[in-house]
């Protein structure tokens, strides 16, 4: 079911942990909210499901109003960080937890309940593990009984708190590909929370990026790499190098880079640039002295990952010549192929320079 | 234990010995003493002692006011640590700090309090006087002094469990669908039953052997408001040592019982956790 959030502010004393967010997600969606610890994304997952209300603002779902609806009447499933499974109780237990609490009038017979959970634990694959404690199966387990337990409602919609975060890496990916195939096979909306960048982005088929209380950007993961909103996400989402550079009459000049001033649409004045290390391109062949000194090659299946000492700071970029033409030590030139340049008014623009955007200047070398 | 925190063969062997020492000066003898001195001169004697009228009447007042104290206190303390643990509210530190005041204050003050408010000279004496209501000198003065002063040993032992708990159990139980009393029922309660238990054994032993701020406000009138510490020291200070030694040795065997049942909980609860890992 669809999902809007308007303008939500929650604040605790005195610091505001949502300041003014708004997100809307169609139904089936597999949506994330990603950002830093503290940027509220665990707030507002809170507010979805009923555990905090916030101070101002409106939640949706399919509709209807939730202003004052407790979370045992959302009927929004959840399945939290450390699972918060019942430990008193069996596996089978905990999944018919959330239909045995029902009202006598809308519960369902213990049979039917015994039929449901049989049906979930074999939808989650642990069929065997029903007389089991929590305390005596594996996190990767315990992870797929917190799901059965919050399916059990037939949720409306299903909440994610950093559900991976205790799983060791090898279970991680494996758990993450069988949670987005489950997702499209019952097509229940659902939002992951997580600080995880991979994650969202294999996950989500939308990822709204929080940074101190607000959404910066809320779109597909293509679209946040490719065309970041603010320096926050252009920082936060991919790898990026982050330089300093200048804006004066249209054209942009990076410090501590030699590299050609780009033509620009954004402002004078000064400006933030993120390039990514695939963007950043050795150039060898040039034989130019430009400033630049290699530090670290790294060899990859297709190409080489090379870290270059540039003045004071250290850049990622990559090489596409032989290694023997580019090695430690050497001094060599570089290109970017894509760059993303926030200037001043908070304008930002993603320039791809191209011979005929690029203006050779003095002194571009430090 | 690793290499690097085990102490040497002799330090450990002199520590063990010295904790022994202790145990056997400080608890044990004086327990034997109690026992011997009250079956000094064998059973019959003792069994008098303890099946003289007055002595029956304090044995039935004390298991009285614990079996009233005692689910009070269950009750508050339990109610106390689901707030102090599970929810957020202005003066929480404030009434962590309450609970702990019967720790901290002498019993013979709070006794005292109690006369002081309830007493014929106290400031609702008068009024509850002309009510025909009756606190000091009587059952209720005598409950409500067992109860402040036991109140802590419920809400004690379950706080820091709970803390540590944490609440997301309940926030799951909240989510599928639970309401207040069935997440307590199905979800708190039985998460700490045994330190519930515990905690309530505690309580209870204390609740029968309390002895400052009972003396304070019972009056010591035998037959009616003595309980068996009390009877135990009237008896003692009119040099009737068998009875005194004898009603001593059964209220020191109700506290061993109490001692071992808490015990055999702990051995049975960690048993099942064993069994889990």
């Amino acid at each position: 079911m669809s999902v809007e959030m308007e303008g939500i502010v929650r604040r605790f004393a005195g610091t505001t942990a949502l300041d003014g967010v708004s997100l809307t997600l169609k139904a089936g969606e597999f949506a994330a909210l990603l950002g830093p610890s503290g940027s509220g994304k665990t707030t507002l997952l809170r507010i979805l499901a009923g555990l905090d209300f916030p101070d101002a603002g409106r939640v949706r779902i399919a509709g209807v109003d939730l202003a004052g609806v407790p979370a045992r009447q959302r009927g929004v499933g959840v399945v939290f960080q450390h699972y918060a499974l019942f430990r008193h109780m069996t596996i089978a237990e905990n999944v018919a937890f959330g239909l045995r609490v029902r009202p006598r009038r809308q519960r369902p017979s213990e049979a039917e309940i015994a039929r449901r959970v049989a049906t979930l634990l074999e939808l989650v694959q642990i069929p065997d593990l029903a007389a089991r404690y929590p305390d005596q199966v594996s996190g990767g387990q315990r992870q797929r009984v917190a799901l059965a337990r919050a399916l059990a409602i037939e949720p409306s919609l299903l909440l994610l708190d950093e559900p991976f975060g205790a799983l060791d890496a090898l279970v991680r990916k494996e758990v993450r590909r069988w949670v987005r195939g489950l997702h499209d096979r019952l097509g229940i909306t659902s939002v992951l929370v997580t600080h995880d960048q991979d994650e969202a982005m294999e996950l989500a088929d939308r990822i709204a990026v929080m940074d101190r209380g607000r959404i910066v950007q809320f779109g597909t993961p293509r679209a946040l790499l490719d065309d970041p909103a603010t320096a926050f996400v252009a920082g936060f989402i991919g790898e990026a190098n982050r330089l300093r550079g200048e804006v004066r009459g249209g054209w942009l000049q990076i410090r501590d880079l030699p590299v050609p001033a780009v033509r620009v649409a954004v402002g004078d004045g000064s400006a933030e640039v993120f390039v990514r290390p695939e963007d950043l391109v050795v150039e060898a062949s040039t034989g130019c002295d430009g400033g630049v000194e290699v530090a670290l090659v790294r060899a990859e299946r297709s190409r080489t990952r090379v870290v270059l000492r540039c003045g004071a700071a250290m850049l990622d970029g990559v090489s596409d010549h032989p290694d023997d033409q580019v090695a430690p030590g050497m001094r060599v030139g570089v290109a970017l192929r894509r760059l993303t340049v926030f200037g001043a008014e908070g304008l930002h623009e993603t320039v791809l320079p191209t011979r005929g955007t690029v203006r050779f200047t003095e002194g571009a070398a430090t | 234990m690793s290499a690097a925190t085990r102490d040497p063969a002799p330090a450990r062997i002199a520590l063990v010995l010295l904790a022994a020492a202790l145990a056997v000066a400080v608890f044990l003898l004086p327990l034997a003493a109690v026992l011997a001195e009250a079956l000094r001169r064998g059973w019959e004697p003792a069994w008098s002692a303890i099946s003289d009228p007055d002595s029956l009447a304090a044995i039935r007042l004390t298991l009285l006011v614990a079996s009233i104290s005692v689910p009070v206190n269950t009750v508050g303390g339990v109610a106390a640590a689901w707030a102090i643990a599970k929810c957020d509210f202005a003066g929480k530190r404030l009434l962590t700090t309450l609970i702990e005041l019967p720790f901290s204050v002498s019993p013979v003050i709070s006794g005292l309090v109690y006369v002081l408010l309830f007493g014929a000279q106290g400031y609702l004496g008068p009024w509850l006087r002309a009510q025909g209501i009756e606190i000091i000198f009587a059952l209720p003065g005598l409950v409500l002094a067992t109860v402040f002063v036991t109140f802590p040993f419920v809400a004690r032992t379950l706080i820091p469990l709970m803390q540590e708990q944490g609440r997301e159990e309940e926030e799951a139980a909240a989510t599928l669908g639970a309401g207040g009393w069935q997440i307590f029922r199905r979800v708190t309660l039985p998460n700490v039953k045994w330190a519930l238990l515990a905690g309530v054994l505690l309580c209870n032993a204390r609740a029968m052997g309390e002895f400052g701020a009972v003396s304070v406000v019972s009056g010591h009138i035998r037959g009616q408001t003595n309980t068996m510490p009390l009877h135990v020291e009237i008896l003692y200070n009119e040099y009737m040592f068998v009875g005194a030694f004898a009603v001593a040795a059964l209220l020191a065997l109700l506290g061993v019982v109490t001692l071992a049942a808490k015990t055999l909980l702990e051995m049975l609860t960690s048993r099942r956790i064993g069994e889990h890992v």
